[in-house]
């Protein structure tokens, strides 16, 4: 079997047996992204010199018989979200193009720790914002299970990846979906933290109350895996949950019979594509007929999640990417100008996308005298309501379900000149990120050919649950389609 | 026409922590520029700003210092505008839930005290330090600027009074009680040339019980800037009003050197900051016994112990007022108290010669040569007469640059006093016989001539005449 081809614990025994080193496994996959990602454009920047460069050290630790981690020497592609010192991270942007940040974020420090190897920082929708990654000012990434289509958004370029066997795992962001939306188009697992599980420090801001990094894995295992290398307390971001947590993957467990599972009306009935609809309702028959008690619910207040997402979301946007001016590091304008005033002017003009712009204005709009009231504390507002209606389902219920996305892939250009439509692609994720708590998308059967997701639901820091349901769930399926495209 | 004047300040302070408010960096600025920075303080992507505990227990000590209220749940929000030497284009500052609200301070002032209510105390982030070269000077036409971060992030605690203060005297007097509280608890070195203490003043004339249009004024540097600018404002508006004008709500900039303020330009004030809650951020919520904790290390503040040293003393106002400004001179005060002496001879000595000399010298109290026993000793040695004011003053001078004891120098140098009348007789009856104009001066009732008769007998005496006791045998022997 091809490396490209294996599975995480696969390589990683194989290199602790010493049966495959650290820097063959990495040249196998800079073989393969030398190969294929021209046709995809999964990373932005690929780390050729500094991977082979971490994986010699890997290999050397492990000559000198010293004990490195269980997964030292295993290649992972990263966000180009997340800084990685001395590595370009641009957040799919012109304004950070040239942006090579001077510390790693703790994620990424983390998973240096556990000696994994960096190939290279994934393409994304700009600053996160989109659903598809065509956003992003290095041309859009395509999706493996058919070019014509995108990979989903915004972590397109890390579900793509993982996809098209560019790397055995990934990180990615979650917003409103960047993680979960993607690795259902993409046919992988992808999911996003408890809000505080996992540490924002060096993870460039979006909507800083909403973004959480997460795991993009080809099963839920690595998934558990992954999650446990980067999650945990960090001094560095408030908003970091103090404590102990368990090891994920050691408490991974696929008998879940009996657990009582809430199917959500309110993203199963109106929007949803009935190839989605149906390959999600199977799975839910597979889970009653496992010995869960599936019961719908509905939670009413989902009907204004997305507008109060497209209002919290561009706040905190318009607030966060003011740093982007020009002044201290990234892209600036040039030519002569009258004043400070104009630089940033054409700074930000010719350094943010459309997208960006559209969110900042969205956002700055919301925010002024006058309108903050009507729109953003009423967003707060919807906020605390579906903060509530979840409580109030777990009352009852131990995981909600929910298709990940009301379609499969859509075609490239399909949606980009029509941004209310691309925003309703996050209606099914989005309620989960306005309360913090976490989920998790695996694929679930295919429509049309392409890969449907199946999103499941957890009260916060319950990931345990979730990623045990996520796992029955996998061995119910049996799903092990691969893109036609690239086989 | 007559007007009332009303005056607001706005005060923000410095805080003396050894790091930033959200970085590890440390909070002196001074240095190369920029060696003091980090990705936090310089608003790199991807960095998150962590509270400094320390900043948070200033502000309280200070909230507390002016009897506020602490709020059991307070929050951060972003203050939002472009200006370059904010790292982030926002600055984390407190909107409506700040650390401290509704506190006041008493303003002792000559014949009557002054209340001045304390609406708010929060807690900020201070900015970098532009400096835009071209004719202007200012960031609008300037060729380039210069950025400084290595203030960007150094806390701030903004104190915002009441608009109670009634004159540009009262606003002086309590900027400087203000300071002393704040030095007195050590929070930060309060002083306004180096930027560490900014005072921002509003105000307002008005006929009536209705206020008038106020005017912000900016760019004081001193406690005697501050006053004079909102005299120069007082004085302006009244003419304004006078010539039948009306006053424009605007920002107004003090020119020190020209003793004028005159108008910034509105763009740069224009701003919607489109506040909200900081995501980074968790609320404050300080625990009751945490609060009181502080609340029982306070030391004796200002205000009491000007209270307790008039109650116990009888010390004039003016005097206590300069006897506490500075927590160190009080406690070389009441230290120099344990010689027993006269505590109003004692303050006359401190307030006055004492600290003449330390600030000809720029000596702090904490470093000076005269110990307060020694001032103790030297009230002792006129008491007791065996020197004369006079040789006193010249006495302390010699203590001050020579560090010995007063009573030691008076015995190396045999100053003593001669109070010896029979000694003291022969000199004056010397000088009547040398003086006889004088004496016949004195006899038409000239008090002059008596002055002289003494001068000479104190040039005889070499200074160490009593005066009392050689003027009194004048007068008899020419009686
Ligand atoms: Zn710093």
């Amino acid at each position: 079997m091809a490396i490209t081809e294996m599975e995480v614990k696969e390589i990683a025994e194989k290199i602790n047996n010493k049966e495959l080193s650290s820097l063959e496994v990495a040249e196998a996959f800079l073989k393969r992204i030398d190969t294929v990602d021209a046709g995809i454009n999964a990373y932005i920047t690929v780390a050729h010199s500094q991977a082979r460069k971490a994986a010699g050290e890997i290999d050397d630790r492990i000559a000198s018989g010293e004990s490195v981690g269980e997964y030292a020497g295993v290649p992972v592609g990263v966000k180009d979200v997340l800084c990685t010192e001395g590595l370009r991270t641009t957040c799919g942007s012109r304004i950070l193009s040239g942006f090579s940040p001077v510390y790693d974020a703790t994620v990424v420090k983390k998973i240096r720790e556990a000696g994994l190897v960096i190939l290279g920082k994934a393409n994304m929708d700009e600053f996160a914002m989109g659903s598809s990654t065509e956003n992003s000012y290095f041309g859009p990434t395509r999706n493996p299970w058919d070019p014509e289509r995108v990979p989903g958004g915004s972590s397109g370029g890390s579900a793509a990846l993982v996809a098209a066997g560019e790397a055995p795992w990934a990180l990615g962001s979650d917003t409103g979906g960047s993680i979960r939306q993607p690795a259902a188009m993409c046919g992988i697992v992808g999911m996003k933290p408890t809000y505080g599980l996992v540490s924002r420090y060096g993870l460039v801001a979006f909507a800083s109350s909403l973004d959480q990094v997460g795991p993009m894995t080809r099963n839920v295992h690595d998934c558990a895996v992954l999650l446990d290398m980067i999650a945990g307390h960090d001094p560095l971001d408030s908003t970091s949950i103090p404590g102990a947590r368990p090891c994920y993957a050691d408490s991974l467990n696929p008998n879940v019979r009996g657990l009582k599972v809430g199917v959500v009306r309110e993203l199963t009935s109106t929007g949803i594509e009935p190839g989605v609809l149906r390959e999600f309702n199977k799975a839910v028959e597979l889970l009653a007929a496992s010995g869960l008690e599936c019961e719908e619910v509905s939670l009413s207040s989902f009907e204004y999640g997305l507008s109060a997402y497209y209002l919290i979301a561009p706040a905190e946007a318009s607030s966060n990417l003011a740093r982007f001016d020009g002044v201290r590091y990234g892209f600036r304008a040039e030519g002569e100008m009258e004043d400070i005033w104009e630089m940033y002017d054409r700074t930000r003009s010719e350094g943010f996308g459309d997208e960006v712009k559209r969110r900042i204005m969205l956002g700055t709009y919301a925010l002024s005298a006058g309108y903050y009231d009507e729109y953003y504390a009423k967003a707060l507002k919807v906020r605390t309501l579906i903060v509530e209606d979840f409580n109030r389902a777990w009352g009852k219920f131990d995981v909600l379900v929910s298709p990940t996305s009301p379609t499969t892939a859509f075609k490239i250009g399909e949606k980009v000149d029509d941004p209310l439509t691309m925003y309703l692609s996050d209606i099914c994720t989005i309620p989960v990120n306005l309360a913090g708590i976490p989920a998790i998308s695996i694929p679930c059967g295919l429509s049309g050919g392409l890969p449907v997701g199946f999103q499941i639901m957890a009260p916060p820091l319950q990931e345990e649950k979730l990623l045990s349901v996520a796992c029955g769930l996998e061995s119910l399926l049996g799903f092990d389609e691969k893109p036609p495209a690239l086989i | 026409m007559d007007y009332l004047t009303t005056i607001g300040l706005e005060i923000h302070v410095e805080l003396l922590t050894n790091s930033k408010m959200f970085c590890g960096c440390p909070a002196d600025f001074g240095g190369d520029p920029n060696t003091k920075t980090c990705p936090v303080c310089l608003g790199h992507p991807g960095s998150l700003p962590v509270m400094n505990r320390k900043a948070v227990e200033s502000t309280i000590r200070l909230g507390l210092s002016l009897n506020c209220d602490i709020s059991p749940r307070s929050i951060f929000h972003r203050k939002n505008y472009f200006y370059p030497d904010m790292p982030k284009n926002y600055q984390i500052s407190q909107y409506d839930i700040p650390l401290c609200v509704g506190g006041c301070l008493d303003v002792e002032m000559e014949g009557y005290a002054r209340k001045v209510g304390i609406t708010r105390v929060h807690l900020e982030e201070d900015t970098g330090k532009s400096l835009h070269v071209g004719e202007s000077g200012r960031i609008h036409g300037a060729d380039f600027s210069l950025e400084n971060f290595n203030r960007a992030g150094v806390p701030l605690a903004e104190i915002v009074t009441e608009p109670d203060i009634k004159s540009p005297e009262e606003a002086r007097a309590f900027a400087q009680l203000l300071r002393s509280t704040i030095r007195y608890i050590g929070i930060s070195d309060g002083k306004m040339e180096e930027g560490s203490l900014r005072v921002d003043a509003n105000i307002s004339i008005s006929a009536g019980e209705e206020l008038g249009t106020k005017v912000e004024i900016k760019n004081m540097n001193s406690f005697k800037a501050l006053q004079r600018a909102l005299a120069y404002e007082e004085e302006r508006q009244r003419k304004v009003l006078n010539e039948g004008g009306t006053i424009v709500q605007e920002t107004r900039h003090w020119d020190d050197a020209a003793g004028i303020t005159h108008p910034l330009r509105s763009k740069e004030e224009a701003f919607d900051y489109r506040y909200f809650p900081e995501p980074d951020l968790l609320p404050v919520e300080p625990e009751p016994a945490w609060i009181d904790e502080l609340r029982e290390s306070l030391p004796e503040l200002p205000v009491a112990r000007a209270g307790r040293l008039k109650s116990e003393y009888g010390l004039p106002v003016e005097m206590v007022s300069a006897i506490i400004a500075e927590k160190a001179l009080a406690d070389f005060y009441e230290e120099a108290l344990k010689s027993g002496g006269d505590p109003r001879e004692i303050a006359k000595w401190i307030a006055g010669d004492l600290a003449a000399l330390l600030n000809e010298q720029s000596v702090d109290i904490s470093g000076s040569p005269v110990t307060p026993a020694y001032i103790g000793e030297l009230v002792g040695l006129i008491t007791k007469k065996t020197i004369s004011g006079k040789m006193a003053k010249d006495l302390l001078k010699e203590t001050f640059s020579s560090g010995k004891s007063p009573a030691k120098i008076v015995k190396e140098k045999g100053l003593l006093q001669i109070a010896d009348e029979d000694e003291l007789m022969s000199m004056v009856e010397k000088v009547i016989a040398e003086n006889p104009e004088a004496v016949e001066d004195f006899k038409n009732g000239k008090e002059q001539s008596l002055k002289f008769m003494m001068g000479q007998v104190m040039k005889m005496s070499r200074g160490k005449a009593n005066p009392q006791i050689t003027s009194d045998l004048i007068k008899q022997k020419l009686s």
